[in-house]
């Protein structure tokens, strides 16, 4: 290497040479304009969504169902309630799991069997989405011999589960030891303690957990195409096809109507607004909340 | 006493409960393995590897062959790769080494909310946007300039495997960024220090100092970002023209292994049509394993701080 040689040259106060410091500057230009062009999609992007989706937005795409193919006008209700339908019990399957696999890895998971499950976790994590859907489609599509909100939901919750556990585990292994031995010092059993001590002492950071893995299934749609699979009408029973928000904008975006492109970006409106809410409480909480000071 | 007995009983029941919660985690990778491999085996037994070599893909005369998908999701991702990496650590680069401190905050976020926004979105987006940029700017230019090469030629539709190698790219930024911002921000601050104590400019210290004790971290965040570009769906079966082609040119339509499952999974009549599609989600399945596995492995050996230093 020629460092040395460097050294000696640059032993004394010489100033650094023209070129070194024209190359200095090259490449500071050259990381701010990689953060502009990075930028640039990214304002466009924002700056599209919310002036089509506010130009878009209207009274009727909130409170009506889809009209027929072509027909200007109706709204997605129903797949904004079929969303929050799947969601929901994608939450009620995907949390209790997710955050009991994250307490038993900060509170047992010191040990080669506890690294095993955060690699697995880690892998989980990197899965498609639209494999996770052919095993939703294969495990309760096919056991029962058709398309419903329940699979939909099952797929969402694999894909909770490996987020939640991975930040439970690191916001429980934030509270501090002290905690617990106090909690032991006075005989409460470790149970007890875990769950009334630990896990309530983290419950803004657990909850930050659980409201990324929601903002990250809210908006996908590869694992609800053949699971969910849509509908045009009203549907509440979780054993039966049903909207969804982002597979409604799917299917309007690609077709050839004016009025459904108009709803496509008024539905993308609606979600992006429903996932940014949730990441900036996330940020928030993760700021002011107790946990974050403590 | 009645205290004890229910320790007894508690605890046990307690590391039952989560250790089972634990368990599922290796359960559900059991499971998602189990029936890729179950369901795809009609299949595998009726076109071997051949499955994986030839071009055909014909549901109706029921002939399968998964290149064409294997090569448009190889081609995007790499496209996407070479797109995303230098912005991404350029990006990476500034906000730790050269930012001014208030700054930083709302860049990071602002890559943050990148990373939030649906892929469904960034297809609703290179719909309208992108590919009537691509139609009437860049790839008439492109054409002019490098159609010499081959790779830039055929009618300039927007749509194709430049548009899909584009929206990939600005998808996997925020990933690639973040972790190498991780990556750097673990390099000692003494490393700098001492570097510029011997007379170096900022970009040497950047380059002797930093990226090159953080290089196999920032390798795993950018296999991490090609893991997530090989498994993304839906913003490419939005623009990718979802034709099983082999064309030199990326102005041509292409086609994805996801893609492929997106359009035609909920549509497949007949079992050996599905085990062929399943079979092409165990094949995505497996080669997003290993890549991750190996993007895991890079990154946890910088951020535990193990190996990577020493050797400047």
């Amino acid at each position: 290497m020629s460092e040395p040689q460097n050294i000696k040259s640059h032993a004394g106060m010489q100033p650094i040479s023209w070129r070194r410091r024209i190359i200095d500057h090259f490449m500071t230009g050259l990381a701010v304009l990689t953060v502009i062009l990075v930028l640039v999609p990214l304002v466009a992007i924002f700056g599209y969504l919310v002036y089509r989706g506010m130009g878009s937005i209207n009274w009727a795409f909130l409170t009506q169902t889809p009209r027929p193919v072509g027909e200007p006008g109706g709204g997605m209700a129903n797949a904004i309630v079929g969303s929050g339908l799947i969601l929901a019990i994608a939450s009620l399957m995907g949390v209790p799991f997710g955050v009991g696999a994250g307490i038993y890895l900060a509170e047992f998971g010191r040990n080669r069997f506890g690294d095993s499950i955060r690699f697995t976790a880690d892998v989980l994590n990197g899965v498609p989405s639209i494999v996770i859907g052919i095993v939703a489609y294969s495990i309760v599509v096919l056991q029962q011999r058709h398309f419903s909100a329940l699979a939909g939901s099952v797929a969402l919750a694999i894909m909770m589960v490996p987020t939640i556990t991975r930040t439970t585990e690191e916001m429980l292994l934030l509270v501090p030891q002290a905690l617990r031995e106090a909690a032991y010092g006075l005989g409460i059993p470790r149970w007890r303690t875990a769950l009334s001590i630990t896990l309530r002492t983290a419950t803004s950071g657990v909850i930050t957990g659980i409201m990324l893995a929601f903002a990250r299934v809210a908006g996908e749609t590869a694992p609800l195409l053949f699971t969910t699979l849509g509908n045009q009408f009203w549907n509440l029973r979780v054993d039966q096809p049903t909207a969804a928000l982002p597979l409604q904008i799917y299917t309007y975006g690609l077709s050839p109507y004016d009025d459904w492109h108009r709803q496509a970006w008024a539905g993308a409106f609606v979600l992006i607004i429903l996932i940014v809410t949730a990441v900036a409480a996330v940020r928030f909480a993760v700021r002011h909340g107790t946990f974050g000071s403590a | 006493m009645l205290l004890t007995s229910r320790h007894e009983i508690g605890d046990p029941i307690f590391k039952l409960v989560v250790l089972v919660c634990a368990l599922a985690i290796l359960g559900l990778l059991g499971l998602i393995v189990y029936e890729l491999v179950f369901r795809s085996a009609l299949s595998w037994h009726a076109f071997g590897f051949r499955f994986f070599a030839g071009s055909e893909w014909d549901p109706v005369g029921e002939h399968f062959g998964a290149l064409p998908f294997i090569y448009g999701t190889l081609v995007s991702s790499l496209l996407a790769l070479l797109i995303a990496v230098p912005l991404a650590i350029g990006v990476a680069v500034f906000t730790t080494e050269m930012c001014p401190g208030r700054l930083r905050g709302p860049l990071s976020f602002f890559t943050e909310l990148l990373a939030a926004i649906p892929s469904v979105i960034y297809g609703l987006w290179a719909i309208f946007v992108l590919l009537p940029i691509l139609r009437s700017y860049l790839q008439p230019f492109l054409a002019k300039t490098l159609g010499w090469t081959g790779l830039f030629e055929g009618p300039p539709y927007g749509i194709g495997m430049l548009a899909a190698g584009i929206i990939l790219a600005i998808m996997i930024i925020p990933i690639i960024s973040s972790i190498t911002r991780e990556v750097l921000a673990v390099v000692p601050q003494h490393q700098r220090e001492g570097v510029l104590a011997l007379g170096a400019t900022r970009w040497e210290m950047i380059r002797m100092g930093v990226l090159r004790n953080a290089r196999a971290g920032i390798m795993g965040g950018i296999i991490l970002g090609l893991g997530r570009a090989l498994g993304e769906t839906m913003a490419v079966t939005m623009v990718i023209g979802n034709r099983p082609e082999i064309a030199k040119s990326l102005f041509a339509p292409g086609y994805t292994m996801a893609s492929v499952l997106a359009n035609e999974f909920s549509e497949a009549t007949g079992d050996i049509y599905l085990s062929a599609l399943v079979e092409i989600g165990l094949a995505l399945f497996l080669v997003t394993i290993v890549v991750n596995a190996l993007a895991q492995f890079l990154v946890w050996t910088v951020t535990r701080g193990e190996p990577a230093r020493g050797h400047v």
